[in-house]
């Protein structure tokens, strides 16, 4: 056979190997708004980039006749190529080969890609579709995940690591993605859980439907599961390149460098955004807008513990992350899940170099016994533990309230935030006015001749005293107190000083934060 | 203003913090968040969606701490239910054979119990 024939073999081969499920399973894929893995490679990577790997590895079943049977490419893809001009290894489960399920060489050539992102430095996309283990493989599927698993776990805080979930993503399945960094979804197309609707039915009969127990919304509303909500597959993929642009390939690079670009201050101006009254609400994602390059802020998580907004933009073309009180919604108090969706987020920005801006608005922490019984205390003390182990750049900037554990909370000087700024709206105390003077002036009011005006007098003054950022300034907890057209101006220098910062931390083979 | 308009379109809520109301709007959850209630210990539920596979008590029986009162089967385990206080038997709910969902009733007994 001379060289032009075994040209013609290979590609034969390689059509073969290429071929997926056949007609009808790709048919019945695209039915339902699915794209093929393949065809999800090419339409989320850079034109021409895709380099494909391991297409001729072929499954290692042996019960059950499976040894008959001929599964192309085992079931999922995997390569190296580029997102938005970034290296990227990837993978994409083929639910039209068998389901997608994962036997033990459908797991190698994963484990083989994650191995090379590892060593090669570079973000891992996995793109998940798939029944769950091949059942036929047994133990030898097991091994696969746990395998996959581990991987995962290594690469944590060394490489960016997305999961996409396009389809089912059951049982143990769901560990990949929950181990990962940012997990985007799409509606009717995701469905994630550890055990289906059926068991559920069958076992404990309670009746639940695929999309109520672990649809797209349920999990970027609800559960917190999830980081990303799309319509379609297409918005996913944006959503995908924009989130890879912020974002540095390993934690010792730094995110790619933009063009500098002031904020659209037409459209966001600090002075509409703020009311003065502390107890009025406003949404502090137009304010971000207001002090970010472009105007751009790419909200993470932006359904789930609402109460907390966390997020990427730039200032002066470099990535922040971005972590503000809303009080728009429950006044912006922290709670079991803010806390938990805050933490994390800020232990990403740690791991990857990125700086940490916060805006600080808030009455404290949720009051109820649900709060207490959900164990606020260990989650609230995630926030704490994030931001005290950070060493990259912190910068605050308290607008309005900062009461009591609220106030440490939220990156204060306390934790070893970098620079605090403080606008002269904002009310540094232990609490707010009114509880507090109730307190400190219990008796005064209670034995006051009239108590409601007495307390309206002790609240007034309470309020000239304490409701101001310079008492906390004056103990030098405030760095400095600032217009609030001036905080994109603080907020550069300050960013641009603290390039070089260094601290050391003590010596440990790892902190135990109360996870 | 066209910003005012839009504010008030929006129906907010209250939440009290410290004795402070603030004007917010509440999440789903927020409001579907159990509300606490004291448990009276007599009132014995099922623990677990499952199926009753014998119950040993009856009406007006005196039941010490402990008595065996059903057994109750759920993911391939029999599970013992057993008096939870000192009492007597005010009501059975459940009869060998049903299902029953989590938290469903299915024992009432009488005993001191200050609410």
């Amino acid at each position: 056979m001379g060289l032009k024939s075994k040209s013609s073999d290979l590609r034969r081969r390689l059509r073969n190997a290429r071929s997926g499920g056949g007609e009808k399973a790709i048919e019945k894929q695209k039915a339902i708004g699915k794209m093929t893995a393949m065809e999800r490679i090419i339409s989320l990577l850079d034109p021409k980039s895709f380099h494909e790997y391991d297409v001729f590895v072929e499954h290692a079943g042996k019960d059950f006749d499976m040894d008959k049977k001929y599964l192309p490419g085992d079931g999922v893809v995997t390569g190296t190529g580029m997102l938005s001009g970034h290296p990227v290894c990837i993978y994409a489960q083929d639910f039209t080969v068998a389901g997608g399920s994962l036997g033990w060489m459908h797991a190698k050539k994963i484990t083989k890609i994650m191995d090379h992102a590892l060593k090669l430095k570079v973000p891992l996309i996995g793109i998940n579709d798939s029944g769950g283990a091949r059942i036929q493989e047994g133990v030898n599927s097991l091994a696969g995940y746990g395998e996959i698993f581990f991987r995962n776990t290594l690469a944590s805080g060394v490489i960016p690591q997305i999961s996409v979930i396009l389809g089912p993503c059951a049982g143990g399945a769901v560990y990949s993605p929950a181990l990962t960094d940012f997990v985007f979804t799409v509606e009717k197309i995701t469905k994630m859980f550890i055990t289906g609707p059926e068991v559920i039915k069958t076992v404990l009969g309670e009746e639940i439907s695929m999309e109520d127990l672990g649809g797209a919304r349920v999990h970027c509303e609800t559960t917190g599961n999830a980081h990303f909500y799309a319509e379609s597959e297409e918005e996913c993929f944006s959503q995908i390149k924009q989130l890879v642009s912020f974002i540095p390939w390993n934690n010792v690079k730094k995110a790619e460098k933009f063009p500098k670009k002031s904020p659209k201050t037409r459209q966001y101006k600090i002075d509409n955004v703020m009311p003065s009254d502390p107890k009025q609400p406003y949404d502090v994602r137009m304010l971000i807008k207001a002090v970010v390059d472009d105007s751009e802020f790419l909200e993470i998580q932006d359904l789930f513990a609402q109460n907390i907004v966390i997020g990427f933009s730039r200032i002066d073309g470099e990535t922040v992350g971005i972590v503000a009180n809303q009080p728009l919604i429950l006044a912006g108090v922290l709670d079991v899940d803010s806390s938990d969706k805050a933490a994390r987020f800020i232990r990403f920005c740690d791991a990857f170099n990125i700086p940490l801006v916060t805006l600080v608005d808030l009455p404290g922490y949720l009051p109820g016994v649900d709060q207490e019984h959900a164990g606020v205390i260990r989650h609230g003390a995630k926030i704490l533990y994030a931001y005290s182990e950070a060493t990259v750049p912190k910068i605050t900037v308290i607008t309005r309230k900062a009461y009591g554990g609220g106030y440490i909370a939220m990156c204060s000087h306390h934790l070893r935030a970098d620079f605090v700024f403080a606008w002269p709206t904002a009310e540094i105390a232990v609490m707010g006015p009114e509880g507090a003077a109730n307190i400190i002036f219990r008796k005064e009011i209670s034995t006051a001749e009239d108590p409601d005006d007495m307390r309206k007098k002790k609240v007034e003054e309470y309020k000239e005293k304490f409701a101001n950022p310079y008492v906390a300034a004056a103990y030098g907890y405030i760095d400095a107190v600032i217009e609030p057209e001036e905080t994109r101006k603080m907020l550069v220098h300050a960013l641009e000083i603290s390039k070089g910062k260094e601290i050391s931390m003590p010596r440990k083979k790892h902190g135990i934060p109360p996870f | 203003m066209p910003k005012k308009e839009k504010e008030e379109k929006i129906r907010y809520n209250s939440l009290v913090v410290d004795g402070v109301k603030y004007k917010t709007l509440l999440t789903q959850k927020f409001i579907n968040r159990p509300i606490f209630k004291e448990k009276d210990p007599g009132m014995v539920k099922a623990f677990i969606p499952g199926t009753i596979l014998k119950v040993r008590v009856k009406k007006g029986k005196r039941v010490k701490e402990g008595d065996l009162l059903l057994i109750l089967e759920a993911m391939k385990m029999r599970n013992v239910v057993a008096s939870p206080v000192d009492g007597v038997i005010r009501k059975v709910l459940a009869k060998a054979g049903d299902r029953v969902s989590k938290n469903q009733l299915m024992i009432e007994i009488d005993h001191e119990f200050k609410s």
